[in-house]
């Protein structure tokens, strides 16, 4: 059924008309496992991921595919208890080196959560506070403006920038959550299915704004939805929970080909609903 | 058509009814109980003390004749000793709380810390009284001086508020913490901006109670040798002091009746310094409260 949906969605960029230049990377990981205490989140992943575009990460629950995604900015290492082996580099740089500051790293590297995410401060404050923690020098009225513009809030809320964050709809809400995260200036945002606790017009939403910002960022998308993944991305990872009980990475392709055809039996079996 | 089912589901459903309105009552008693009690008291003691509060009983100092008799230096003493606990014990309290909450390695060591300072809030008074007697009037050479028995009071009232400020940190959602953090704030602009604005209500709110027992404590104080008869204003922190609660039961242990109602408007005066330093730290909450929506 869901494979039969997908079969119908029009491919945004089919591959006869995308450059076949080699694709310059930006993220990558190399045999990357990890643990939360005994328990094994991800098994030896190695993956790399393009600049400029989206990539989706789907699987089943307990596959490790958000975890996946939090070793990009280093959010897991707050777990008390975790485990990385393996390499994760942001444009050749091994970002878990003992000389890199996270708090760098996450200032290139946004996050979107699963769930709205807003301070419970004004619109405005949400926005600012990245450019303020970083000490950016920006003028802040403009700040305020451009990423709100560019996460398609700024026409909803122009007048009432003072009024709390936590006072919009969750669609806004997730909208404020984008707008923050732009406001850094970041070069890859990570999202952590965005739209997971959200309706489906916000949604819609959600994800034409997703195909906007791909034209300037890298975007890096966990998402249960297998159909938000074939709207909305360029290349799909499709990731299993392996024998060792972490995640394992099953297939990485361009998303028409990982949909339509999967080389995988696994993958394909996951994509016409046959488990998961 | 809706059968209700076999016999006894009526009797089943009355029963409920009952028991839920018996619970209801019983709530309600318990809660009346302690407001009723605390009327009673209220009226007793404004009855024979209210008159005794004038401006004379505000600004004379105590005396051996029961119509000249004041209790100045006791209130003025009260306010240093709550000045320099509040100074104290709140920046020390909720250093502890955010460190133990936002930094402590989760070991063997940071468990029985914490479980001591839960501990320590139950220690009786007169322990930190002797403590207070034996390290800051004596070892430190402080003297029975309003700084002794303020650091006394601030080591009685610490465990309070950093319980209270652990309390109120800890219900600051993680996802506010992960919010901060993928923006690129540091550890402690995270802590600073995200974590305290938002548990600040909590830890105030802790704060409070604590001052208000620190107001009415009289034994680690009396164990310190604070005195009962002062008859001039403490100057610095170094001078001598007494408080009200001291004052009070000063004159409640005197033979003359005169005296005694002299200790219900003092309890009076005790009522009102506690009300108002109790709506001063409220009317800060609120405004933080304000700011956080």
């Amino acid at each position: 059924m869901i494979g039969l949906q997908i079969g119908k969605t029009v491919f945004r960029a089919p591959e006869s008309e995308r450059p076949e230049a080699p694709e310059e990377i930006i993220l990558s990981t190399r045999n990357l496992s990890f643990w939360y205490g005994e328990k094994q989140a991800l098994d030896g992943i190695s993956m790399e991921i393009p600049v400029r575009q989206v990539t989706a990460i789907i699987g089943p629950s307990g596959c490790g595919k958000s975890t996946y995604l939090r070793c990009f900015n280093r959010m897991n290492e707050l777990i008390p208890g975790s485990n990385l082996d393996g390499s994760v580099e942001y444009r050749g740089r091994d970002i878990n080196d003992g000389r890199v500051d996270p708090v760098s790293i996450r200032r290139q590297i946004g996050m979107v959560f699963q769930k709205p995410n807003p301070f419970p401060k004004s619109i405005y404050d949400n926005i600012v506070f990245g450019a303020k923690v970083n000490g950016m020098s920006a003028d802040m009225d403009e700040l305020v403006e451009t990423s709100l513009r560019k996460a398609a809030l700024w026409d909803e809320v122009k007048n009432d920038l003072k009024q709390s964050g936590l006072a919009l709809s969750g669609g806004q809400q997730q909208r404020l959550c984008i707008a923050r995260a732009l406001a850094v200036e970041p070069e890859v945002i990570l999202m952590d299915e965005p739209c997971s606790a959200l309706d489906p017009i916000a949604t819609t939403r959600i994800e034409d704004l997703i195909r906007t910002l791909r034209e300037t960022y890298t975007i890096v998308i966990v998402t249960h939805n297998m159909q938000q993944a074939a709207r909305v991305s360029d290349k799909t990872a499709f990731f299993t929970v392996g024998e060792s009980g972490g995640g394992e990475l099953v297939e990485f392709d361009e998303t028409h080909r990982l949909f339509t055809t999967p080389s995988d039996p696994r993958t394909e079996a996951y994509i016409t609903g046959r488990f998961g | 058509m809706i059968t209700l089912g076999e016999t006894g589901t009526r009797f089943h459903t009355i029963y409920r009814r009952v028991v839920g309105r018996g619970f209801a009552t019983a709530t309600l008693t318990a809660t009346l109980l302690g407001v009723v009690m605390l009327a009673v008291l209220m009226f007793d003691v404004f009855r024979d003390g209210a008159h005794e509060v004038d401006g004379d009983f505000l600004t004379s100092y105590p005396s051996r004749f029961p119509e000249k008799s004041g209790l100045r230096s006791a209130l003025l003493g009260t306010a240093w000793m709550l000045g320099l606990t509040a100074a104290m014990a709140f920046p020390i309290g909720v250093g502890a709380a955010i460190y133990m909450e936002e930094y402590a390695p989760n070991n063997w060591l940071t468990r029985v810390i914490q479980i001591n300072i839960a501990n320590l809030a139950g220690v009786p008074s007169v322990v930190y009284g002797l403590l207070g007697l034996g390290v800051f009037v004596r070892a430190m050479e402080l003297g029975r001086s309003v700084l002794a028995g303020s650091m006394t009071m601030s080591l009685l009232i610490l465990p309070l508020i950093i319980v209270a400020s652990r309390e109120a940190i800890r219900a600051v959602p993680d996802s506010l913490r992960e919010a901060s953090l993928a923006l690129g704030a540091s550890r402690w602009q995270m802590v600073s901006r995200t974590v305290l604005p938002s548990a600040m209500p909590g830890i105030l709110t802790g704060t409070i109670l604590a001052l208000s027992r620190a107001i009415g404590e009289t034994a680690p104080l009396i164990t310190i040798g604070a005195l009962t008869y002062i008859a001039f204003d403490p100057q610095g922190p170094m001078d001598l002091f007494t408080v009200l609660p001291i004052q009070i039961f000063n004159w409640v242990s005197l033979p003359q009746k005169e005296f005694h109602s002299l200790a219900a408007g003092g309890i009076v005066v005790l009522l009102v310094v506690l009300l108002l330093s109790n709506s001063v730290a409220i009317l800060i909450r609120n405004r933080f409260e304000r700011r956080r929506y």
